[in-house]
């Protein structure tokens, strides 16, 4: 891991180098002078409450908001290959947040990825998508955000190596991958979808979880939606490759991205929950807009229509409890309790043959899961599973990993399991041992 | 019969491997601590340790158990010699009805055997799957941080035994 | 079925000639006789003394010099097991460790009815402060005799009298006669509590030590010999009807030993706790059911509730012509029914042995529950013994009558054997009896000096109390093939009250009407949960006070103060307000993104009992809308204290407990069943929530009547958080629970 990291350091070097000389000219961009934070009520409340839903889903506040940390003051440390970043304060404090940033500084900002100073972003900030939202949405984005409570906070300095450190470099990587992306149109397929189609490929940013990336952090266009990784969670593929054994429709993505939950598939966890979250109070329209345009990528449904209970076809549980019997007493023991209560989600457990988890290529979500489990949301309803991380040791996992896969997944087993469930757990203790403050239920909490 | 380590003692147990860890302390080797609270894994009335980490007795089966250590609040210290953590909720007097209060004890402990010195944050975070419905919270956090300072002056006098 | 009367221990003891009083009434009939029968002539005794006359009702002394007071309250983790110990102790002139308390047991102790109402210390703590000085002036007078000296030259100390030369007689030499079999005088020689050594300390609770190290505590932990545990099927839904099950299986499984069934009652026995669990669940799945449950539009309830037919009491009605207001405002508050929520769920265990029926349980009420179940199982109440030990918290009626009234029913079945039943955590939540949804319409006007000149109240709500007495309130009894019917509601009686409770101001308005429509019909099991009606009127009345100071332009606190002539009220009211640093130009502030408010409410909980002041600093969340009770400082007189730790412990817990309910609760169902059955569908406070600090200032008042404090903190908790949450973000909400969401779409509004 730490090899094939140098190599790519260094080439990304050379490229990035090479591409900062070629691209100087881009690199450069003026400074926008700053202004007086403006008046609150000099903004028209209509565009602030859309400034509102579009912030909700552009999921703005996740990535801009930490554990118990003020609202959209920043300081969340985004973890990349090439070091640490961490997320800006955009609340509208003059001295350390976008207070002096006048309406042009910002739409800038969203559309070539460029301060207000003129120093380059890094592309965590995902301008790679934001550069399609609309210049009205952006104005109402910016409406909101400057009607926020000011936080005076900066967040920490970012750790990168050399020479991802060197910003002008940035410039070169905008040169490479940075083109513009133009949002599919497609008349035919009528308004719902043309605006699902503008809002993943633009301010939700769907992609930018959902797509694999190449060495230097680029989301790889000939594989859109075919699954990435954020945070430890493997991000399922949502395009006709998914393995979610019962066929995504649009109605399901709207439940499911609605409510957080769907009757066939499970129920949002990891990252997901706080975008279902933010989605919990954005207009309907939106939410159904987005899944048209998803369930539209993801293939149409089966000729056959199987749906439901009809396509759950499991392993019998003789042939996989032969197959794994330690895991099958485990499964019995633990899991079944709560997974085959009967009792419909989300307050039961999902059916696991339904569970994409359990058919996915990567099992991290189920290790993470297991380990974990679902933490309560202060004051909400919501399910709660209760985690297993000091009471199940690494074999007692595999062996109910084979189970779960070969009962319920009917897929070859996982490889390297031992492994990817040390490193599943390492990657936990560590997020567990920076818990230093009290879970901040903005995180997962609806509105 | 299941072999079955709890307070340094090795139990044998009649009981089917499936049963959850908090009937079995509880009948079969009549332990009080621990209660049945949901047996959903959802309230924390029923945690215990195991191998140094809280654990949810109620959906902790036995089959999960094997050679690993399980320590209740009994095996922690008497009414005559209380552990740290007894002695600072006795001193805190952090109980009204005190169902959920073993639970509490048992998840705080197993923060303080990795943390002796936890930071309020840290202290309210790790309880958090813990309930308490008469809001004793208060005094249990109070009596957390007092058990960290008993326990730190049970190390600075060199006694590693209560802890 | 008749059994034979269970023999008083007392009279079993006398016959022995073991015990220092004789008794002129035997056997149980000892401590039930009705309180006409033994009322003396005369001014009316204090306390719980009124009912059960007799001293040693109250306090014992063993010829050996143990001393035991009774007490017929149960001890639901309030602490006053040991506050009680230190009353008898202070005026017996003991150590505090030389008493032993024994609490509710039908055998053994008085019928102080129910374990309710902030009660504890007015009944039972009155009666044993009393019976006590008076068991120490018999005990002098009888020193004096036998010393052949007046008792005002002898001194008690250590229970033992002691002369003047130095001789001394031990409490247990002195009583080996009948002194101690006398009825109380209406008054006592009480101590001067300026000499108290053990009344107002901070003595440590008696009942933690067995808490915090395992011992054993609470009826879950009780094991008897041969005992078998069972756990009870209940049907999904109020009112359905069994229609089949599959017995055959899950008498096959191993463990299992009995299936008991009568009617739409179904339970099963088996060796093993854990046995017992499975076989129910496969016995609720192979039980087919037929529903019929129509419940309420959960999202209507204020209609639903106002429209049902009501019976309507004017019970204030207060009129000066003279004075007229001009300014008028009307606003309309709701609760949603609300759940106990115990940690523990209710538990009982059982044994029915000789033709009698012995039950362990933790219900608030040993003598009512026993005249319940004694009326289901067609037995005589003295062949029924009903033993209080303590529970999971309870906060009023929970599951704790109904799972005594199964453990009974199912023993029943198993001659001998003790059974042992615990409900699982989906029963305590969906079949416990909620605290009732309410509502309230307020309107007020204000004159031109900015006082209120008009008052009117008017709540609607189900009775407070459908607690067991006939075997009609317990589930067992209505769930078996001759069932008993459910009681006809009865609104409580005032001064008190029920859905009524505190819903007469204590403030001093010049025109004053308050409406009590008492609804009978009962959507949702409802009975007695902490505070009645005072958690929702208090919310309201004070919440509708800020709105009236802000029209009127006022500091909530002066506006208060401006109302309100009760100086003790006002003494809790300043002393909160000067404790919290409370401001009269206090100003909402941000701080790191949050919005800070400041709330104050305050209330006499009943109007005659402890009174609470309570200020709140409150942070929300703009964003989200999450709201989190910072900082509260409270103010409290309860009378004569007696545990000044124990009303703190109070106090702070209710300020936690009614922020909980007044945040994020409220009881969850469709149009058959009830949907909130666990911490996933019902959602309390965590510690993510905790304030960071809370502190509560006792006015302590020597020598007044204890007045109880177990509840007083509820109302104003509510309504000093809702007053903050207006503070901060500029929006009133009126509808409990100030939730997430309520509190976001009128920041958004």
């Amino acid at each position: 891991m730490a090899g094939q990291l140098r190599i790519i350091t260094g080439i990304a070097a050379v490229v990035l180098v090479a591409g900062a000389a070629a691209g100087f000219a881009v690199a450069w961009r003026p400074s926008i002078a700053a202004i007086s934070p403006p008046q609150p009520d000099t903004f028209d409340p209509a565009m602030v409450k859309r400034g509102r839903d579009l912030a909700a889903i552009g999921n703005c506040n996740t990535c801009h908001t930490t554990q118990g940390g003020a609202n959209y003051a920043g300081g969340l440390p985004v973890p990349t290959p090439f070091g640490t970043i961490f997320s800006s304060n955009i609340t509208p404090d003059a001295a350390t947040g976008i207070g002096g940033w006048p309406e042009a500084a910002f739409v800038r900002a969203m559309r070539s990825g460029v301060s207000r100073d003129g120093r380059q972003l890094y592309p965590t900030f995902p301008y790679d998508h934001f550069t399609n939202v609309s210049e009205a949405d952006d104005r109402a984005l910016y409406a909101f955000l400057m009607t926020r409570q000011p936080v005076q906070a900066s967040p920490p300095a970012n750790q990168l190596s050399f020479p991802f450190n060197y910003r002008p470099l940035i410039a070169g990587w905008k040169l490479l991958y940075f083109h513009g992306r133009d949002v599919p149109s497609n008349e035919a397929k009528g308004a719902e979808w043309n605006r699902g189609a503008y809002l993943v490929e633009g301010l939700a940013h769907c992609g930018a979880c959902h797509t694999p990336r190449n060495a230097l952090g680029a989301e790889r266009v000939n594989a859109q939606f075919s699954g990435g990784q954020v945070d430890n969670w493997h991000a399922y593929a949502l395009n006709d490759t998914s393995h979610a054994p019962v066929r995504w429709t649009a109605d399901a993505l709207y439940a499911y991205l609605r409510h957080g939950w769907q009757a066939d598939h499970g129920t949002a966890r990891g990252p997901m929950a706080e975008v279902v979250d933010n989605l919990a109070s954005v207009p309907d329209n939106d939410v159904r807009a987005i899944a048209a345009y998803m369930a539209d990528i993801s293939g149409a449904p089966a000729p056959d229509g199987k749906s439901g209970a009809d396509a759950v076809a499991q392993s019998s549980p003789a042939d996989a409890a032969q197959a794994a019997p330690a895991g099958a007493a485990i499964y019995a023991a633990a899991c079944a309790s709560c997974h085959e209560s009967g009792r419909p989600l989300p307050y039961g457990g999902i059916n696991l043959a339904r569970s994409t988890a359990v058919t996915s290529p990567d099992p991290r979500n189920l290790i993470n899961i297991v380990l974990a489990g679902v933490g309560a949301v202060e004051g909400e309803r919501g399910p709660i599973m209760p985690g297993f991380a000091a009471s199940i040791d690494d074999t007692q996992m595999v062996a109910l990993l084979n189970y779960l896969r070969a009962r319920f997944g009917k897929r070859p087993a996982w490889d390297d399991l031992d492994k990817t469930v040390r490193e599943a757990r390492a990657a936990q203790a560590v997020s567990l041992a920076a818990r230093d403050v009290p879970a901040e239920s903005s995180q997962r909490g609806k509105p | 019969m299941i072999t079955l380590k709890v307070n340094g003692q090795d139990h044998q147990v009649d009981a089917d491997p499936d049963t959850p860890l908090l009937y079995v302390l509880r009948n079969d080797l009549e332990l009080n601590a621990a209660k049945f609270g949901c047996g959903l894994g959802q309230c924390g009335s029923c945690t215990v340790i195991v191998d140094g980490q809280a654990v949810l007795s109620c959906v902790t089966p036995l089959l999960l158990l094997e050679g690993k250590q399980v320590t209740t609040l009994e095996g922690l210290g008497t009414v005559a010699a209380p552990a740290p953590i007894q002695r600072a909720f006795m001193e805190e007097q952090a109980a009204q009805c005190g169902y959920c209060i073993a639970g509490m004890m048992m998840r705080a402990q197993a923060l303080l055997m990795r943390n002796s010195k936890p930071t309020d944050a840290q202290i309210r975070a790790e309880l958090e799957p813990n309930l308490c419905r008469c809001g004793t919270h208060m005094r249990i956090l109070r009596a957390v941080h007092r058990a960290a300072r008993l326990m730190d002056t049970a190390d600075a006098a060199g006694d590693r035994s209560i802890r | 079925m008749n059994g034979p009367v269970i023999l008083d221990r007392r009279s079993v003891l006398a016959g022995g000639g073991a015990l220092i009083v004789s008794f002129s009434l035997r056997g149980a009939v000892a401590q039930e006789a009705k309180p006409q029968e033994l009322k003396p002539q005369g001014p009316k005794l204090p306390g719980s003394l009124a009912t059960s006359p007799y001293l040693d009702s109250w306090i014992r002394i063993d010829a050996d010099g143990r001393i035991t007071a009774f007490t017929g309250k149960a001890e639901l983790g309030q602490g006053f097991r040991t506050a009680f110990q230190q009353i008898a102790a202070e005026q017996l002139d003991v150590p505090f460790d030389a008493i032993k308390v024994i609490t509710a047991d039908t055998k053994l102790t008085a019928n102080e009815g129910y374990t309710s109402g902030s009660h504890s210390m007015q009944d039972s703590g009155t009666a044993i402060l009393h019976a006590a000085a008076q068991v120490r002036a018999l005990l002098m007078a009888e020193a004096a005799r036998r010393f052949e000296l007046p008792a005002e030259n002898l001194r008690s100390e250590n229970a033992a009298v002691i002369a003047p030369d130095g001789r001394r007689l031990g409490y247990g030499e002195l009583v080996a006669a009948d002194v101690l079999h006398v009825q109380a005088q209406p008054t006592s020689p009480l101590k001067d509590p300026q000499s108290f050594k053990v009344m107002g300390q901070p003595v440590p609770r008696v009942d933690i030590p067995a808490k915090v190290t395992g011992g054993a505590a609470y009826v879950q932990d009780m094991r008897l010999p041969g005992m078998v545990h069972a756990r009870v099927v209940r049907p999904p839904s109020y009112g359905a009807e069994l229609m089949e099950f599959d017995a055959a299986a899950v008498e096959k499984m191993p463990g299992v030993i009995r299936i008991v069934r009568d009617g739409n009652f179904l339970a099963v026995v088996a060796e093993k706790e854990f046995s017992a669990v499975k076989a129910m669940h496969a016995l609720a799945a192979a039980a087919k059911w037929r529903e019929s449950a129509k419940l309420p539009n959960q999202n209507d309830l204020p209609n639903v509730l106002t429209r049902l037919p009501s019976q309507d009491f004017a019970i204030l009605s207060r009129s000066d012509p003279s004075v007229t207001g001009t300014r008028r405002l009307e606003a309309t508050y709701t609760r949603p029914y609300q759940s106990h929520g115990s940690i523990g769920p209710s538990c009982a265990v059982a044994q029915f042995a000789d033709g009698a029926m012995t039950v362990w349980t933790h219900t608030q009420g040993v003598y009512p529950d026993r005249q319940a179940i004694a009326e289901m199982l067609g037995m005589p109440q003295p062949s029924v013994r009903l033993i209080h030990v303590e529970g999971s918290g309870c906060y009023g009626h929970n599951g704790a009558d109904d799972a005594a009234a199964d453990a009974a029913l199912i023993a029943r079945a198993l001659p001998g054997r003790p059974v042992r039943v615990q409900w699982m955590r989906e029963q305590e939540h969906g079949w416990e009896p909620y605290g009732p949804a309410m509502v309230t319409k307020l309107s007020a006007a204000l004159d031109e000096a900015g006082r209120i000149a008009d008052w009117n109240f008017a709540v609607w709500s189900n009775t407070h109390s459908m607690r067991p007495g006939g075997a009609g309130s317990l589930l067992a009894a209505q769930h078996i093939a001759k069932p008993f019917a459910v009681p006809a509601p009865k609104p409580l009686p005032l001064p008190e009250g029920g859905g009524d409770r505190n819903a007469i101001p204590i403030y001093n308005f010049p025109n004053a009407h308050v409406m009590h429509h008492f609804i009978p019909a009962m959507p949702l099991r409802i009975s007695a949960m902490r505070a009645l009606g005072a958690y929702h009127n208090v919310f309201s009345l004070e919440s509708f006070m800020d709105e009236l100071a802000g029209l009127a332009g006022a500091d909530p606190v002066e506006f208060r103060l401006k109302h309100l002539d009760d100086q003790r009220g006002r003494d809790v009211v300043e002393k909160a307000a000067q404790e919290f640093g409370w401001s009269r130009d206090r100003k909402a502030a941000q701080n790191r993104g949050q919005n800070l408010g400041y709330g104050f409410a305050f209330a006499r909980y009943k109007n005659l009992a402890a009174y609470c002041a309570i200020a709140s600093e409150v942070e929300v969340d703009r964003e989200t809308g999450r709201a989190r009770l910072v900082r509260a400082v409270a103010a409290v007189d309860a009378g004569q204290v007696v545990n000044p730790d124990g009303i703190t412990n109070q106090i702070e817990g209710a300020i936690v407990q009614s922020t909980s309910w007044t945040l994020y609760e409220s009881v969850a169902f469709d149009d058959t069943r009830i949907t909130s059955i666990d911490w996933q569908t019902y959602p309390i406070l965590r510690f993510n929530s905790v304030p960071d600090s809370i502190k509560v200032h006792i006015i302590n008042r020597p020598g007044q009547p204890f007045l109880g404090s177990g509840e007083t903190g509820q109302g104003p908790a509510a309504a000093s958080v809702a007053n903050a949450i207006a503070h901060a973000t500029g929006k009133r909400l009126r509808n409990l629970p100030l939730s997430r969401k309520r509190i976001k779409d009128a920041i958004d509004a």
